[in-house]
């Protein structure tokens, strides 16, 4: 925070026709920036050598935030997958820690250099570590959901994947299980449009990934993934109604990968240009901005002061991580097996 | 007290766990009726609510405990046979067996997965199998086979305490044939100790599950030839007891390692392999090993059931052969 200016301090209260207060929109749209520049940040430092290897969330900006402000940080869980830096974010991560993580540095919350970048976990934050093995940890948040109902406890797991991973075998058992017992989890599917470079057209003959929770007998919603207030608006009654033990959700939030899949992936070679340049008109995060300002909750220079701290937000991140200490050769043999409580 | 079968063993122990710690719940395919082989029986009606009957879905058995453990809670998977237990490698090669490592030894996997192992009960190529060569290539699991009610009894106890995830293979011909009285049994075992079940100076036996009987059956009846093995049972495969082993090839000089598994790839190639890098000096013939033969396991006929697996008689005859070297 290095704003000499004081800002003004934000409302709690809730405007009409949002359901949220200042305070939760200036929230909203500092969260989509953060990830927005940090992943920028990440993708330069990867052209430049020094990051071997970036995957993006760019363009799930909405769909992510939107949705990890539906629930009580530090209570609820969330089982993510790889591109849920957003996510992360509204969760209590910091940048400092997101560009560690980029680094694999020693002090890395998620993995301490272990797994590839945006693999996340904190296990203080409730947030579930994950492989890169696709749709997978749905079972997980299906079981931390089963032991929450056994305890009686009254948290909320949301998990995430793709609509690639919703092809997946494990996908199917966690829907069915989760409807079987009626258990307090939401499987929010961010359909950005591609599993690397299929369409899909290839991944699915039913046009919604939300139509399939018919056969689980599960509730299901759609929307709109690259607006964040949309998003809010339909995930937090499915987490308030799973928390009073109304079952699991099916959602589909419809976004779209503005960049490659990873900084490994030429999308040029399978995506239509026009296709893409009809989806930047929709970027979540010009979206937002014309929104708010449009409607008068904030002022220009307000939404300009929130660009502005992110932006020396993440410069401060990057020269603070590239100086922390590396993990050391041997460090890799650690924790193989846990011994102690 | 009387004696007791495997099965008895492992019913009790489940029992007890239950019965000691709320937070222990068993999670299979018929769990609450009871099992296919009865090992869950009367639990339901003790703890109706910690007895989960799961739809037929393995993956989803070992990824819901999986989280379960994540939680706090003490799951206990069952997989109705070994042989079904590959649709949920991936939970138990990607995600279970490195929860430890990937968060650098901050979350820890308190689970169990328990399967009936192994041939001999005309099982064919689906309810006869060994599992163990699959799933000792994860470091971050531990592999558990004991032989003996009361090894099931005290390894059973400690994989449910254990922080990392346990694969608990419980031999099925074993679970009625072989009886123990608790009492007065060898004491309690800990994950990763071997045992030597006999002591003897001509030649070592090193065997686990139902080899492990074979072995000390055929040592019986070689000790009436004058010839006196030592058998050693493994009870973990992963991680091995490796001081156990060497100093026991290192005691006789002559190693024969039967299982019945398949022989290529199988765990005693690994343990054959240890011996040679750290005993070679001590050794006064090439290790032996006696294994199923590499075809698809297991035939179902009973004349071809038998020419697959080890016993007494075909131990015997290795061990003079390696004797008589």
């Amino acid at each position: 925070m290095t704003t000499a200016k004081a800002r003004r301090p934000r409302s709690r209260q809730p405007i009409e026709d949002y359901l949220l207060s200042e305070h939760q929109l200036e929230e909203m749209y500092y969260f989509m920036l953060l990830a927005r520049r940090l992943n920028e940040r990440m993708l330069a430092l990867n052209r430049q050598g020094r990051a071997a290897f970036v995957i993006a969330g760019a363009g799930q900006e909405a769909a992510q935030v939107g949705a990890a402000m539906a629930l009580k940080r530090g209570s609820d869980y969330l089982v993510p997958y790889y591109r849920d830096l957003g996510m992360n974010l509204v969760l209590g991560m910091t940048a400092r820690e997101a560009m560690l993580n980029l680094l694999g540095k020693r002090d890395d919350p998620n993995s301490h250099g272990r797994q590839m970048p945006s693999h996340w976990g904190n296990t203080e934050r409730r947030i579930v570590n994950g492989s890169s093995v696709v749709a997978t940890q749905l079972l997980h948040a299906t079981g931390i959901a089963l032991a929450a109902k056994m305890q009686k406890d009254p948290i909320v797991v949301l998990t995430c994947c793709g609509e690639g991973g919703t092809s997946k075998g494990d996908f199917h058992e966690s829907l069915n299980f989760a409807a079987i017992h009626k258990l307090p989890v939401i499987f929010y599917v961010q359909n950005n449009g591609y599993a690397i470079s299929e369409s899909t057209a290839k991944e699915m003959p039913v046009p919604n990934v939300a139509d399939r929770a018919r056969g689980y007998a599960m509730q299901s919603a759609m929307v709109d993934g690259m607006d964040c207030i949309a998003v809010y608006q339909t995930v937090r009654p499915a987490v308030d109604q799973a928390r009073r033990g109304g079952g699991p959700y099916l959602i589909e939030a419809k976004c779209y990968r503005l960049w490659g899949h990873s900084s490994d992936d030429d999308d040029s070679r399978y995506r239509p240009k026009a296709e893409l340049e009809e989806w930047i008109k929709k970027d979540p995060l010009t979206l937002f901005r014309g929104r708010v300002e449009n409607d008068g909750i904030f002022p220009k220079e307000d939404l300009d002061e929130i660009e502005h701290r992110v932006d020396e937000e993440v410069r401060e991140a990057v020269q603070w991580a590239l100086m922390q200490p590396d993990p050391t050769p041997e460090d890799a043999l650690g924790f193989v097996y846990r011994e102690v409580e | 007290m009387a004696a007791v079968t495997v099965l008895e063993a492992i019913r009790r122990t489940l029992d007890e766990a239950m019965a000691a710690d709320d937070r222990v719940f068993i999670i299979g395919e018929d769990v609450e009726a009871g099992g296919v082989f009865r090992a869950t029986d009367g639990l339901k009606a003790k703890y109706p609510e910690r007895m989960i009957d799961s739809p037929l879905a393995e993956s989803s058995i070992i990824g819901i405990s999986i989280g379960a453990a994540h939680y706090g809670l003490r799951p206990i998977a069952e997989i109705q046979f070994a042989d079904y237990m590959h649709s949920g490698f991936d939970q138990l090669c990607s995600e279970a067996s490195r929860w430890s490592y990937r968060t650098n030894g901050e979350a820890s996997l308190p689970m169990v997965v328990r399967t009936p192992w192994g041939g001999g009960v005309h099982g064919g190529q689906h309810h006869s199998q060994s599992i163990e060569a699959y799933y000792t290539h994860m470091p971050g699991l531990k592999v558990v086979a004991p032989a003996f009610p009361a090894d099931y009894a005290s390894l059973l106890k400690a994989s449910i305490a254990d922080l990392n995830p346990v694969l608990f293979l419980e031999h099925k011909r074993t679970y009625r044939l072989i009886k123990q009285e608790l009492e007065g049994a060898p004491a309690e075992t800990r994950i990763g100790h071997a045992r030597v079940t006999r002591p003897g100076k001509d030649l070592t036996i090193i065997a686990y599950g139902l080899m492990l009987h074979e072995s000390l059956a055929a040592a019986e009846e070689l000790a009436n030839e004058g010839l006196d093995c030592m058998v050693v049972d493994l009870l973990t495969l992963l991680p091995l007891d490796r001081e156990t082993i060497l100093e026991s090839a290192k005691a006789t000089g002559k190693v024969l390692v039967v299982h019945e598994d398949t022989l290529t790839s199988g765990l005693g190639g690994e343990i054959s392999a240890l011996i040679a890098e750290h005993a070679f000096e001590y050794l006064d013939a090439p290790i032996r090993r006696l294994a199923g033969p590499d075809i698809p396991p297991m035939p179902y006929h009973h004349a071809m059931e038998s020419f697959f697996m080890p016993d007494r008689t075909k131990i015997a005859a290795a061990a003079r052969e390696l004797a008589a070297y």
